[in-house]
């Protein structure tokens, strides 16, 4: 039972990147793997902060920033030097590699017996169930102020930007500005998945965000296939189901585990779970 | 209220597939008029109103709306005068999101899309009571995506969100041309009511003699990227549709 517990609290640290993607993919269409650099930007800037003792609200704000700025940037060169998205994700993820390397000094940082955000709150005697609380607390805040975000006025204007440009323009939008902005929350919601998973860890390392783009978009696949199967257009309940989805596929990757797949052999599980997630609609539909 | 001066237009300069789209014109339009255009394929009045819409920058000439100089003005920049309905029905609205949520954006045209919730009760009520005017039933559907309806269905409903928000110029570029009779006849009609309740300058490219003949106050006719016909209001009453045809003739 204890490894499903930690695979649910894994989901939960996840659940930034999970919004990310969401945001990036499924509001903007812009497939952004920017991603792998964010998350680890996210988590180096936890480990330098934290080892530094820097105040755990300074820490998140600083993560927030790093990953905007990464996301920026992308969203910079995709729509001023009009490169494709895919491309500019994977110039400034390339670059990021070395920006990551020189802020944590080494390829490796371990953050134990630091004050941590799960550490912050001891309602619990056991650790696991603390940090989940913890998690759901911070998860729950995140998903009410992107929920919120969405619904505004500037919300349905990202949301439009994404499903007809042309449209938005008319109606007196900057759609670059609109497209960097985007980049920049996705990736800052990302780079908050790698401080929890620094610190939910135990441990900043520079190649912890290495795939982890397809953690984002299996949880986000996974909703989506809910949300057309059963046709929901709540932006709440979408939000919910994205997080629900980066639970599932922490949970399947356990059991994965749990029935005695050789780690080593975890990425191509990874890689055959979401092609079934994906496949399976088209293939039932062709039927039908 | 748009006053386009020596405006020359080339695409594809000193290639082999250049086109002069436009050549040196100059085109006055009052406040309160209601233009049409008519011209061959490749004449350039999608490029003249593009010029007036601002998806395309002139290379010479300038362009005055509404007494502010616009010719550098990108297509956000000008929203705030100008509202545009597009020959493609799916082009004005955003397929995936709600007609509530369309017409929130529309009531935004000229304002800034802030982080507060908008969309509330009372606006939903104001939605419902513009789209019953319609009269095609959909004051009960405001949350169903707008993709799901039909192309004269959404081709109306752009033209009630153009007004939904201050509009002095309405561009109207081909609204008809990918519409049934009907639907055609029904987002006519909705254009020549709104033009006059809302007293909008309007400009309408069509290849439609009948509506050519039928709607505004002024008809131009383009050629080779020049004004052929400039008919003002008064002689175009006695205008015939038979005499329009002969001008392709």
């Amino acid at each position: 039972m204890g490894l499903y517990l930690t695979a649910l609290l894994q989901g939960l640290c996840f659940a930034g990147i999970a919004f990310g993607i969401y945001i990036s993919m499924k509001i903007f269409n812009i497939p952004d793997i920017t991603t792998d650099g964010s998350y680890t930007l996210g988590g180096v800037v936890t480990g330098v902060m934290l080892t530094s003792h820097q105040p755990g609200w300074f820490i998140m704000l600083a993560v927030i920033g790093a990953g905007a700025a990464a996301g920026a940037l992308t969203g910079i060169i995709h729509t001023k030097l009009k490169i494709n998205a895919l491309l500019a994700g994977i110039l400034v993820m390339t670059a990021l590699y070395s920006v990551n390397l020189t802020i944590l000094g080494r390829s490796n940082m371990p953050l134990l017996n630091l004050p941590t955000l799960f550490s912050a709150l001891n309602i619990l005697t056991d650790p696991n169930q603390n940090s989940l609380i913890i998690l759901a607390v911070f998860v729950a805040a995140l998903t009410l102020i992107i929920g919120y975000l969405l619904k505004t006025d500037f919300g349905i204007a990202m949301r439009a930007t994404g499903s007809s440009e042309q449209m938005i323009r008319a109606l007196g939008v900057n759609t670059d500005r609109m497209k960097i902005i985007g980049l920049a929350i996705a990736n800052a919601l990302t780079a908050l998945s790698g401080y929890l998973i620094a610190q939910f860890q135990g441990f900043a390392d520079i190649s912890m965000g290495i795939g982890v783009v397809i953690i984002g978009l299996g949880s986000v696949i996974i909703a989506e296939t809910i949300i057309n199967w059963l046709r929901i257009t709540s932006v709440w309940l979408s939000l919910v189901l994205v997080l629900a989805g980066a639970a599932i596929f922490q949970w399947v990757l356990a059991f994965t585990l749990d029935i005695g797949v050789n780690p080593n052999m975890l990425k191509v599980a990874t890689s055959v779970f979401v092609l079934i997630i994906v496949g399976l609609p088209r293939l039932t539909s062709r039927n039908a | 209220m748009i006053e386009l001066m020596n405006i020359s237009k080339t695409f594809n300069a000193g290639k082999a597939n250049e086109v002069k789209a436009l050549q040196k014109l100059s085109l006055n339009i009052e406040e309160g008029e209601f233009v049409v255009i008519v011209g061959a394929n490749g004449s350039g009045k999608t490029t003249l109103l593009n010029l007036m819409a601002g998806t395309v920058i002139p290379d010479t000439g300038s362009i005055t709306i509404a007494g502010n100089d616009a010719t550098k003005l990108a297509e956000y920049g000008r929203s705030k005068w100008i509202a545009r309905i597009f020959q493609n029905p799916l082009l004005g609205t955003a397929a995936d999101l709600s007609i509530v949520d369309n017409f929130r954006l529309a009531a935004l045209r000229t304002k800034s899309k802030g982080l507060t919730i908008g969309k509330n009760e009372a606006f939903k009520k104001q939605v419902q009571e513009k789209i019953a005017t319609l009269g095609m039933g959909l004051e009960n559907k405001i949350e169903q995506p707008i993709g799901t309806l039909s192309g004269g269905q959404r081709q109306a409903l752009t033209l009630l969100m153009s007004v939904m928000d201050e509009c002095k110029i309405l561009l109207l570029d081909e609204p008809t041309a990918a519409l049934d009779p009907r639907s055609a006849e029904t987002v006519m009609r909705t254009a020549e009511a709104l033009i006059k309740e809302y007293k909008l300058t309007a400009i309408l490219v069509t290849h439609n003699l009948k509506d050519a003949a039928q709607y505004g106050s002024r008809i131009i006719q383009m050629g080779e990227g020049e004004v052929l016909k400039n008919i003002s209001a008064k002689e175009k009453a006695k205008l015939k549709q038979a005499e329009l045809y002969e001008w392709f003739g």
